[in-house]
């Protein structure tokens, strides 16, 4: 049986995670069939079809589908379940919203956010914001299982040409509405999936003094991130907290400034590839997850980073 | 308008856990328990809208071991009006949650359920979703902002791109976001009274829903020690260190 990947894109564009859910996909079972719901929607579901990994596209166009509401999504997967062994797609807010929703239709108890496919049933995920991982098999039969973006490499985008099907609309709902969307509208990349994360802590004891942590991360193309501490105190909004209950980040660097450590911070951005604490207590147990520690004062250290930045012939983007 | 609100006992978030060394779990023995944080939010939404007027009662149930109790009667503490305890033992997955929750609202008819985005244990993130599928009703997850009206709810959600706003059809459940509120700590004499306050127990079995888990949980392990780093002397170092060796910059 094939699995059915469940396409994110604004009618424009693919979103890229769609690709990291597809590598994740092939690694279950080849025969990857993705399902673009959408309203006029052809870009989107011919660069599917250029994706190598991908066998089958099944398009579903219909102005129903011009706005991402999941109960109005889920009634057209639940028509196409029937065929295939797995639904899957990824556990950003797109897939979270959606796959409990086609999962509960269906009967099947989900298995969310896996981080390694072990075989076609059996997977592994972070539990405990990653500060345990469960090997979990499911018994359902449709298997529905939703991606850790991150986890997996992004499958490639070009080169293929998959077979393009039309597929019927499923029931439409007025149980819900869109009424609008406000894309953040930032130079800075998404906390989420940004390459470098620059976090301040308590440390900077003031919001003002977070233009310091702004000026390394100008320079690097880095998110600005906080702990729950800066967060609590009114440094920073909290749309910026790493942590267990902020967000789970995977940069390649990570940079804690100012930032003890806490249990609930060190959930949040321990996975991440390589990990540098600024912290003038050396005992602060942030440097226990540091890759490169510096013990020193922050407000003399930031400075002297952006001028050690600059003296830089190139920096990565 | 009555509000039902899902909270759920996980160990508390400043709790470092444990992983039972034979695999089966995690160490929850003598560990400090409390409620889901983003249940905090939930609850003190519902209690905010019952304040404003709109609503005339916020029940609070949750579904767990005879302890969860005290996860409820903390509820009770913060504003909500009465308590359904559905008793049930180890693990139980989302999907059995929503099924049991989908019999209380078929009894209790509220108009809105509430419940935190995602349990902080097991991260499934899935329990509201499922409900709604159940219901057929409308969904609002990742709730930063609610706005009560005559038969629907216009509700600001957290998506990754940043904010997305929707109305649901009421009756509709609603998935809460730690921005959603700041949620308000239970003065003693609250506490006092809600002690008084009645607390329903039900027995899951008796629901006649099947709680068993259906996903096996092969083994449970600690994630792989990150290898000991090193101190740097300067600021000069470390960006030598990051450029040459971890060339992350």
């Amino acid at each position: 049986m094939s699995i059915l990947l469940i396409a994110e894109h604004n009618n424009k564009e693919l979103k890229p995670f769609t690709l990291n859910a597809i590598s994740a996909a092939s690694q279950i079972n080849e025969d990857v069939h993705v399902l673009v719901l959408g309203s006029n929607s052809d870009g989107v579901t011919k660069s599917v079809s250029e994706c190598p990994n991908v066998k089958k596209v099944i398009h579903i166009n219909n102005e129903l589908y011009e706005n991402y509401l999941a109960e109005n999504y889920s009634s057209a997967i639940i028509k196409l379940s029937e065929s295939y062994s797995h639904i899957i797609c990824s556990a950003n807010t797109f897939g979270k919203n959606l796959m409990p929703r086609i999962a509960a239709l269906l009967d099947v108890s989900q298995v969310s956010d896996i981080t390694k496919v072990v075989s076609e049933d059996t997977f592994i995920r972070p539990i405990y914001a990653g500060n345990a991982f469960a090997t979990v098999k499911s018994n359902d039969k449709i298997k529905c299982v939703t991606i850790r973006p991150t986890s997996f490499d992004p499958a490639p985008s070009s080169g293929g040409s998959a077979e393009i099907q039309n597929g019927e609309p499923g029931e439409a709902t007025d149980l819900s509405k869109f009424i609008k969307k406000e894309e953040i509208k930032s130079d800075r990349p998404e906390l989420g999936t940004a390459r470098v994360v620059v976090s301040g802590g308590r440390g900077m004891q003031s919001g003002e003094n977070f233009k310091l942590i702004t000026a390394v991360a100008d320079k690097l193309n880095a998110a600005i991130g906080a702990s729950r501490a800066a967060v609590d105190a009114g440094y920073i909004t909290n749309d910026h907290q790493v942590g267990q209950t902020g967000k789970v980040v995977v940069p390649d660097l990570y940079i804690a400034v100012g930032i003890s450590g806490a249990i609930q911070h060190l959930a949040g951005m321990k996975e991440s590839k390589v990990i540098v604490a600024i912290n003038k207590d050396g005992e602060a147990p942030i440097f226990s997850v540091a890759d490169y520690g510096l013990e020193a004062d922050l407000f003399e250290a930031l400075p002297k980073f952006v001028e050690e930045l600059n003296k830089l012939n190139t920096i990565q983007k | 308008m009555k509000i039902l609100v899902a909270v759920k006992r996980v160990i508390d978030y400043n709790v470092q856990i444990r992983v039972k060394e034979d695999g089966t779990g995690i160490v929850t023995d003598n560990v400090k328990m409390s409620t889901n944080p983003p249940d905090d939010n939930a609850i003190e939404e519902a209690v905010k809208i019952k304040e404003s007027g709109k609503a005339t009662e916020v029940v609070a149930i949750s579904v767990g071991e005879e302890k969860a109790q005290e996860t409820v009667r903390k509820a009770l503490a913060v504003g909500a009006d009465r308590g359904i305890l559905i008793k049930a033992e180890g693990i139980v997955e989302p999907l059995a949650v929503s099924k049991i929750l989908q019999k209380i609202v078929e009894k209790e008819k509220p108009d809105l359920v509430f419940m935190g985005k995602q349990a902080i244990d097991d991260d499934c993130n899935q329990t509201g979703q499922m409900l709604a599928a159940l219901l057929n009703w409308p969904q609002a997850t990742f709730a930063s902002k609610i706005e009560v009206k005559d038969k629907s709810l216009e509700v600001t959600r957290e998506i990754d791109e940043g904010l997305e706003t929707i109305e649901v059809n009421m009756p509709a459940i609603v998935t809460c976001d730690l921005r959603l509120n700041e949620p308000r700590y239970a003065s003693l004499p609250n506490i006092m009274k809600a002690k008084k306050k009645p607390i329903e127990q039900i027995n899951a079995s008796d629901l006649g829903i099947d709680t068993k888990p259906r996903i096996d949980q092969i083994k449970v392990e600690e994630p792989p020690k990150r290898k000991a780093g090193i101190k740097v002397a300067s600021v000069e170092e470390l960006v030598q260190k990051l450029k040459n060796e971890a060339k992350v910059i």
